[in-house]
């Protein structure tokens, strides 16, 4: 009956729209983050304009993957949220908060500096609780006949508060090399003086949870290191993204510095994902233990075929019509 | 006390979708009647229906940008202290949920862009055609949740095999047998809120003597609305009433706060249910009346609490006066309706003082209806989460303390009103500027239908530059 393994698509599905959401709203947290550091109020208008067209559709991704997530992996869905419960509080606010920020800052006068914070203090909490996620997936989760059986705080470890941290330095450095491609004169000239030292700090936490990993989980060693394997590409391929945003930034390229961050982004994505494959839910639940029913698998899948590319071709349309650099004084009043 | 996460996140849940309720339950209504606009305004060419579109569709975006906004927090929620629930029914509510959000991501990316922002910048077929669509796609939306909320009053089309609802029938599921009801007094529902804000919204100008001509119309093309409208919740409601006795006699008996099986069952009016005691203290009713709207004979006999254990009746308490509240309300609306048909006599509707100031203060009495009517059937539900199969207690996350409940219980309710005030507070603004916004001068040039909030540039604070100086229209 099952001639496809609808559970492989789905995993394809979710995985590409995880890296689509970390990419698109990676960057324009990243803005937020540098926000309060802007030389001057009239550039954060410029960086608010570069981003106000695009990042309406990045919490598509985020909305979508939830809901998706229940349909086609109910129990990644079950375990996750009630292990990151109070992460997954941190990072709702945040996200409402710059959401609404974003509005009302534009319609703003007086008030605006309110705004500002809540933009910046909501772009930053949502980006280190994402970060976090990305740590309680390496270190596993503490399961028992599918249910979560940890403590509220189990995702709060040193190594977490790291890729914490890490995945703020990996955005940050995702909104300066926007800015750079997007801005010109005095915000791009700072966005350029950014980028290096954030790309320091990026690499030197990456180091740190690639030496770290190995110890934490027998899995991740054997993978890595028990027989040398083709996947030592990945790694490789994001220190060469490195030394090309490196090297971009040093010859005042505009556009390559972004594109090799993501990149960047893209290769050590890989390299989590060969890490813990086919585990969805280390240490114990694979792909196949987490999917839900075929027949519900098929269902969704209909309609979300008829979406996706709908939903593609809105975004593609939408940094088309807004390419470009964007100006002080342009966009928003 | 020991905290319990049980409770503690039934009054998160019933926070955080209360709070989101009441935007799409404004906006769907709110679609139809844009689209109606539209229509008339491409029919007849005249102008006033295209100013009060215009003006509508501002206010739509503001309220579906708050709506979308409180809905992210809803999709995590069942994960978050619902696990057990969500793990055992995600086969069915996972792809109702995610069709849901597809709808909605087909109608932001297609139709909404062009409805907010296109006005001048397409024909106008086109446009209304969009308005169309906008208001089918929440229509749509309607259903998805609807249907899978009255899979959970009265699952059908799916089995249980180890803990976990497996679908075996799509249609069954889908059409379950509350559905069609449940959908049906929703919509209407949402039509009367929409109905009754924009006759209190426009009584509102009136009174100030603002834009009289258009007002006076979408007050009266509302009042025809609700005077149809009204009535008609009443029968659908009932309908709905005698259905769920059919699959859920409990929660009939919790609204009608009738602890013993009997004949000659009365109406009442008012009572102060006390599960302790199985009994009602201070009842004033009117004999048999009960009996005779549920079976419609007069001494049909009506199954009582008494039927199950204690622990296995709802809270009847604020079921019993939910309901009130919500019937009491809508027997308003149709007083409401019906004098404004009366003040047609004269041409007087949209002159009286007293009847606008009364349809002001209707304005946000289908939103407290709404609310009173969701707690009757989910409180009455209760212990089940999906009735007959699954106790709330069974679908609660395991790993969840009270503590952990309390705090995020606390930091939404926290994060809700301030984001909240802040959007009503712009609501009020966009309303207080009203038809004569003038600020649509500067176009921008980021707008985009999934930032609805971009389609209205009314200024969030009141300033002193401030293009539009409020005009004292005479209000007196």
């Amino acid at each position: 009956m099952e001639t496809f393994d609808l559970t492989l698509i789905w995993a394809f599905i979710i995985g590409f729209g995880v890296i689509m959401y970390v990419l698109m709203d990676g960057f324009d947290l990243g803005v937020g983050i540098l926000f309060p550091f802007a030389p001057s109020e009239e550039d954060r208008d410029t960086m608010m304009n570069s981003v106000a067209p695009v990042w309406d559709g990045n919490e598509t991704w985020l909305v979508l993957g939830g809901a998706g997530l229940l349909a086609a992996f109910p129990l990644v869905y079950s375990i996750l949220l009630p292990a990151l419960y109070i992460g997954v509080f941190l990072m709702l606010s945040g996200l409402i908060f710059r959401g609404i920020a974003f509005e009302f800052r534009f319609k703003a006068r007086t008030s605006r500096y309110l705004w500002n914070w809540a933009f910046a203090g909501g772009s930053t909490v949502a980006a280190f609780a994402q970060g976090i996620v990305v740590g309680t997936y390496i270190q596993g989760y503490d399961t028992a006949n599918g249910v979560f059986v940890g403590g509220a705080l189990d995702w709060l470890t040193p190594f977490t508060v790291l890729t914490g941290f890490g995945l703020l330095a990996g955005y940050a450095l995702l909104g300066s090399t926007w800015l750079i491609m997007k801005t010109e004169g005095r915000l791009q000239e700072w966005a350029y003086k950014l980028t290096l030292p954030l790309l320091a700090a990026v690499l030197i936490v990456f180091g740190i949870i690639s030496v770290w990993t190995p110890f934490i989980d027998d899995m991740v060693r054997d993978r890595w290191f028990s027989n040398l394997s083709i996947i030592w590409v990945l790694p490789a391929l994001t220190l060469l993204c490195a030394f090309q945003i490196f090297r971009s930034v040093r010859n005042r390229f505009e556009g390559m510095p972004f594109v090799a961050t993501m990149g960047l982004f893209i290769t050590a994505y890989l390299g989590l994902i060969v890490s813990r494959w086919p585990y969805l839910i280390p240490p114990d639940y694979t792909l196949w233990d987490a999917a839900s029913a075929y027949n519900s698998q098929l269902f969704l899948l209909l309609g979300l075929l008829v979406v996706i590319p709908f939903v593609l071709v809105y975004t593609a349309w939408t940094y088309w019509v807004f390419r470009g650099k964007v100006r002080a004084g342009e966009g928003y009043h | 006390m020991e905290l319990d996460p049980l409770i503690l996140s039934r009054i998160q849940f019933a926070f955080v979708v209360s709070f989101h309720a009441i935007f799409p339950v404004f906006t769907i209504g709110l679609a139809s009647y844009i689209a109606v606009l539209e229509g008339l305004g491409f029919k007849t060419k005249n102008p006033v229906w295209m100013k009060l579109s215009s003006f509508w569709t501002k206010v739509f975006a503001v309220v579906f940008g708050m709506g979308v906004v409180s809905g992210i927090v809803m999709s995590f929620q069942f994960g978050t202290n619902w696990s057990n629930f969500a793990q055992a029914s995600a086969n069915f509510l996972g792809p109702m949920l995610s069709y849901e959000v597809i709808t909605a991501f087909f109608l932001e990316a297609a139709f909404l862009g062009v409805l907010l922002f296109g006005r001048d910048r397409v024909p106008a077929g086109v446009h209304l055609f969009a308005a169309i669509m906008v208001a089918t796609g929440t229509l749509i939306s309607t259903f998805w949740i609807l249907s899978a909320n009255s899979w959970m009053h009265t699952p059908a089309g799916t089995e249980l095999r180890d803990g976990v609802f497996f679908v075996t029938s799509w249609s069954e599921a889908i059409f379950n047998p509350s559905f069609q009801y449940r959908f049906a007094h929703m919509v209407i529902a949402s039509f009367l809120t929409g109905g009754f804000v924009v006759a209190g919204v426009s009584a509102w100008y009136l009174l100030k003597g603002r834009e009289v001509e258009a007002n006076r119309k979408a007050l009266s093309m509302s009042l025809w609305l609700l005077l149809f409208l009204a009535p008609a919740q009443a029968v659908v409601g009932d309908f709905h009433g005698l259905n769920t006795l059919e699959h859920q006699p409990m929660k009939v008996a919790a609204m009608e706060g009738h602890w013993e099986t009997s004949k000659n069952v009365p109406l009442l009016l008012f009572a102060i249910p006390d599960k302790a005691n199985q009994t009602n203290h201070f009842e004033i009713g009117i004999p048999s009346l009960a009996s005779l709207i549920l079976t419609h004979e007069w001494d049909g006999e009506i199954l009582g609490l008494n039927e199950v254990a204690p622990e296995e009746q709802p809270p009847v308490a604020i079921v019993f006066w939910s309901f009130r509240v919500m019937v009491g309300l809508g027997l308003m609306m149709i007083l409401f309706a019906f004098v404004g048909l009366a003040l047609r006599v004269g041409d007087r509707f949209w002159r009286t003082r007293w009847f606008l100031q009364g349809m002001r203060f209707m304005s946000i009495t289908p939103f407290i209806a709404v609310l009173s009517g969701w707690f009757v059937t989910e409180i009455g539900r209760g212990p089940w989460l999906v009735y007959g199969m699954m106790t709330q207690a069974q679908g609660v996350t395991p790993s969840l303390t009270g503590g952990m409940a309390l705090f995020t219980l606390i930091g939404y309710i926290i994060v809700y009103s301030m984001v909240f005030s802040a959007g009503v507070y712009y609501m009020m603004r966009v309303l207080y500027v009203g038809l004569e916004d003038d600020y649509d001068e500067e176009p921008d040039q980021a707008e985009r239908p999934k930032r609805p909030l971009s389609a209205s540039h009314v200024p969030f604070e009141l300033h002193e530059d401030s293009k539009f100086q409020p005009v004292n229209h005479g209000d007196h």
